[in-house]
């Protein structure tokens, strides 16, 4: 089981954890599951500023392209090359070597929600 | 309306399949990952259900000359072709496969959601109100695909099945279960498509699975179904052609016998008289991004076509397609540009199919 603390995840099923200075991003095991294979993802420039719930870029699997939002705002410092040659990454281990991109001046987003609470949201939303 | 449930739901709920609504039915989208299943196919062997198809029985060779493009009547029992039903204008109402049965009837083999579409269309051309029967909702359907299959269903059926040639079928058994053991097959491998009953189905599906197991089989959903017959150039109805389509642009003109009269046909002629205004080619991209049904084929900014199919390939390691452009632009190694978000992402026309596979027999 990997090491969910300190994780807080967007309604849009991103989760970002915060190291420091540095935020890294990816999706949740949930979302990899909605969008089966990952096959591409099209991801932002370094040095890119992104706001809170902005498109960060695409994640495309078998199924469809969806877009992806950064559950903070801040500066673009790494995008994981790795997701290039290996997209599957992704759906393999969406909280490890599946993370998708680090930022740094992190602007915190009060709206994320802690595992539990997302937990329960996601609950809802297969429900309903 | 709720979509309806073949015999094998319970089966596929079993083996934790991830299901999805197709053509009225809850399908299995995909077991595992399309991915897997997909290479399991080209690799080894895969089982589907399909059940979810429309099956049709006419005992009138006059109908089924009227409606359908090929002319079965050089159709011998136990054969099988491929056809399209066109409406007056020529447009695709649906692609079926047409099987001549021994009692001189036919069968003709629809797409799950054309089904009731395809059988009162045919109805109102028929003389007698009993000429079609529609017999889909009895017979379930279930594909073994890949280069173990024919070995595999051997081991399980008394009849020869090196006698039974690609689009042939014989009535026999299978695992004990009886069937019509057809050659024919939606994803580009040798393999067979097998009817049985309703209620002799989940029989079936799990000798399959169990004796398959030595051949690596795999269950395999729509996911992998589309993928493989993406690979394979085989049309989809609803995406690669419509009623709004005539054959000449979905690039059947193999199936269609001109010299017999059809419905259609005239306003098919006309049109091929008259020049192709579009037509559906294969392309593949030249860079990683992915084209998808419904994105904007572009030249020089300017939307010149439609893309119908696209994903990536799992075979090839390269992302292909399949668009209706401009006869100008449909020669293998045209540039085109597929907009995708907004940008001009380069593609290049190329031969159908993009996969055959590598020792048909």
């Amino acid at each position: 089981m990997p090491d969910l603390t300190g994780m807080r995840f967007a309604e849009t099923h991103e989760w970002v954890k915060q190291d420091g200075e540095t935020a890294t991003v990816g999706i949740s095991e949930y979302a990899q599951s909605q969008l089966g294979d990952v096959i591409y993802l099209e991801l932002p420039a370094v040095g890119q500023q992104l706001d809170a719930g902005a498109r960060l870029g695409v994640i495309e699997s078998v199924k469809a392209a969806s877009d992806l939002y950064s559950p903070v705002g801040g500066e673009v410092t790494e995008a994981n090359a790795e997701l290039k040659d290996h997209p599957e990454y992704v759906n393999q281990d969406p909280y490890g070597k599946g993370w998708i991109i680090k930022l740094r001046a992190v602007k915190d987003n009060p709206k994320l929600l802690d595992q539990k609470a997302y937990d329960a949201f996601v609950e809802g939303q297969s429900h309903s | 309306m709720t979509a309806a449930r073949t015999p094998l739901y319970e089966e596929h709920v079993r083996l934790g399949a991830q299901m999805t609504n197709f053509g009225g039915w809850v399908m299995p989208l995909q077991y595992s990952t399309i991915r897997e299943e997909h290479h399991a196919v080209r690799e080894a062997v895969g089982l589907f259900d399909l059940s979810h198809m429309g099956e049709l029985r006419i005992g009138d060779e006059t109908l089924v000359q009227r409606v359908l493009s090929r002319d079965v009547t050089r159709l011998r029992p136990g054969r099988i072709q491929y056809a399209v039903l066109c409406n007056d204008a020529g447009g695709i109402i649906d692609d079926v496969l047409v099987y001549a049965m021994p009692d001189r009837g036919y069968l003709l083999v629809v797409n799950a959601g054309n089904q009731d579409g395809d059988f009162d269309w045919i109805r109102k051309h028929a003389q007698a109100a009993d000429a079609a029967r529609n017999v889909g909702r009895e017979w379930a359907l279930i594909g073994v695909q890949g280069p173990r299959a024919v070995d595999l269903v051997q081991r399980l059926t008394p009849s020869d099945l090196a006698s039974v040639k690609y689009y042939a079928f014989v009535d026999g058994t299978v695992a004990d279960v009886s069937c019509v053991i057809s050659r024919t097959g939606y994803t580009g491998e040798d393999g067979f498509e097998l009817f049985c009953g309703n209620a002799d189905a989940v029989r079936l599906w799990r000798a399959l699975l169990e004796e398959g197991r030595s051949d690596g089989i795999r269950p395999a959903g729509l996911g992998a179904r589309d993928t493989l017959r993406l690979e394979a150039g085989m049309r989809l109805y609803g995406n690669d052609m419509d009623a709004q389509t005539n054959p000449l642009e979905a690039g059947l003109d193999w199936t269609l016998n001109l010299e017999k009269d059809f419905i259609g046909r005239d306003a098919i002629m006309t049109s091929r008289q008259r020049g192709l205004a579009r037509q559906l080619v294969g392309f593949k991209m030249l860079d990683r991004s992915i084209p998808r049904h419904g994105y904007r084929i572009v030249s020089d900014g300017e939307g010149v076509g439609t893309v119908t199919s696209g994903n990536v390939s799992f075979t090839l390691g390269y992302n292909i397609g399949m668009a209706y452009v401009p006869p100008a632009m449909s020669e293998p190694g045209t540039r085109l540009g597929v907009d995708i978000r907004g940008a001009a992402a380069p593609a290049e026309v190329v031969p159908l199919p993009f996969y055959k596979r590598p020792h048909p027999k």
